[in-house]
């Protein structure tokens, strides 16, 4: 995937072309802005205590670990980091051929009683925190349960938003949003086409 | 994966591959308080069994309704079938009711292969007659490649009733696919007629010296002496198959303590297997079982989860 630096303004690429892609968040910008939601979870929580952080694979995991380490730096705490799969949940399963779900990893403690705190790469439909929301169901219950997304790029198609947002990308439904990770892509960047 | 599983044969290595994958997933489905995924939900499973089964048939059971499909159990006995209704119309008639798959054992070899082409639901071939059956084989591969890391290039042996066994069938052909060496063990008698040939093709090796084998092998599979489908004089008496090829004491004393025990159940104790090795610590008897569950869902949900176009 190639990315060119000339920024355009967004929602311009016309449908059914093959613009190249244009990075919209590069390392630096991804650094920060997960250490910012870091600093906003802690702040909304008041400190570390119960905080659980749940990525939803494959991107979310990473993600929440990048979140735990920076609530490390801040508060010398080491909050519990799992993650969890929502394919078995999801209300599109049989409109694609079956996909084999992905791990899930329940940290030692549990869910039941903690403050969770689902990490995602982007959130669109939020028909995938719909379905980690059932997932959770059936594993504990949580006291609260919030959604920390790296990228929220609109076009939501049920009641759900994000209590903590790396960056708001306004994006025209034509147009594809890709966010590639060192851990899972080899590569650091949020990209639009 | 094509849309029925009928045999070993209808599978590639990658789609075994992704079997295993979602098999460990729901492995540990089996440890969770709420044993209850979404996937199958308003999809129904029958498992229509012409012949005794158990754990078969309990496993698929359990395995459809942790994925929330409604499953039915239609054994032969107590059915139309006994009756004397055709298998065909009895499947056309389940199949009606609309059903989404239909685990199938029956005594005839190919029955489920037969009823793959009069029905629109997926058909899982449970076993029959003597011809396959693959979810067993799935499992013990599953169970195998847990305990040994890979089956590449491991010597796996398997001893006993070869003649009448669907599960040595359905074994030899996914563990060769997976890469492992496989050695088959009998007497003379439940060696099945022109094994030599198959097993030049297959790429299997075949003995009638199970002591010889013994030492050389990184995993063992007993297979059971099946009473039912012998008409008799395959050996001259229990004793003497124990002798000659039973999972005896003193052969436990030979394997190394890693090498994993493998029975497909149920067992006969004392005959081919000892309760020493059966109950041994490296026997692997209650882990097939247990991951006869995790491989059966993993086969239903990707046979029933996805679009079927």
């Amino acid at each position: 995937m190639s990315a060119p630096s000339t920024p355009d303004p967004v929602g311009e690429t016309p449908p059914g072309t093959t613009e190249p892609a244009r990075v919209v968040l590069d390392a630096r910008d991804i650094t920060r802005a997960l250490t910012r939601i870091s600093h906003e979870i802690l702040e909304r929580n008041k400190g570390a205590a119960d905080l659980v952080l749940l990525g939803i694979p494959s991107r979310g995991v990473p993600l929440a670990h990048r979140i735990a380490a920076g609530i490390a730096a801040v508060e010398g705490v080491e909050v519990p980091v799992g993650g969890l799969d929502v394919t078995m949940y999801r209300d599109d399963l049989r409109r694609h051929p079956a996909r084999g779900p992905q791990h899930t990893v329940l940290p030692p403690g549990g869910v039941d009683g903690r403050t969770v705190v689902l990490v995602d790469d982007v959130l669109y439909s939020g028909r995938t925190v719909r379905a980690a929301l059932d997932a959770m169901k059936d594993l504990g219950r949580p006291d609260v349960v919030r959604l920390a997304v790296l990228v929220d790029r609109g076009h939501r198609e049920l009641p759900i938003r994000a209590d903590h947002v790396g960056k708001n990308l306004p994006s025209a439904r034509t147009e594809r949003v890709m966010v590639r990770l060192s851990e899972t892509d080899g590569l650091e960047q949020v990209s639009i086409a | 994966m094509k849309r029925h599983l009928l045999s070993i044969d209808d599978l590639t290595p990658d789609d075994i591959a992704m079997l295993f994958a979602t098999a460990a997933e729901m492995h540990d489905v089996q440890h969770r308080q709420v044993k209850k995924l979404p996937a199958l939900r308003g999809r129904t499973v029958i498992n229509l069994f012409f012949e005794d089964s158990t754990r078969t048939r309990s496993s698929f059971e359990i395995a459809g309704k942790w994925l929330s499909a409604d499953t039915i159990n239609i054994t032969g006995k107590g059915s139309s079938a006994s009756k004397g209704e055709s298998l065909r119309d009895t499947v056309l008639t389940i199949a009606a009711m609309g059903v989404d798959a239909l685990v199938m054992r029956h005594g005839a070899s190919g029955a489920a292969h037969q009823v793959s082409q009069w029905v629109d639901a997926a058909v899982v071939n449970a076993g029959d007659g003597t011809h396959e059956h693959p979810s067993q084989a799935l499992l013990d591969a599953y169970t195998l490649q847990r305990r040994l890391g890979s089956l590449e290039g491991r010597h796996v042996v398997l001893v006993g009733d070869l003649t009448h066994s669907r599960v040595f069938r359905s074994n030899v052909a996914c563990l060769t696919l997976l890469g492992a060496e496989v050695t088959v063990v009998a007497p003379p008698t439940l060696m099945p007629s022109g094994v030599a040939g198959w097993a030049a093709a297959a790429g299997f090796a075949t003995s009638y010296d199970l002591d010889e084998v013994l030492p050389r092998a990184d995993a063992v599979m007993m297979l059971r002496v099946q009473r039912e489908r012998m008409s008799g004089g395959f050996f001259p008496s229990a004793r003497e198959y124990t002798i000659g090829y039973g999972l005896t004491r003193e052969r436990l004393a030979v394997l190394g303590p890693d090498v994993p025990i493998c029975h497909p159940g149920p067992m006969n104790r004392g005959l081919e297997i000892a309760a020493d090795a059966a109950d041994a610590a490296q026997s692997a008897v209650l882990e097939q079982v247990s991951a006869g569950v995790a491989v059966r869902m993993s086969i239903l949900y990707h046979l029933l989860a996805g679009d079927e176009s």
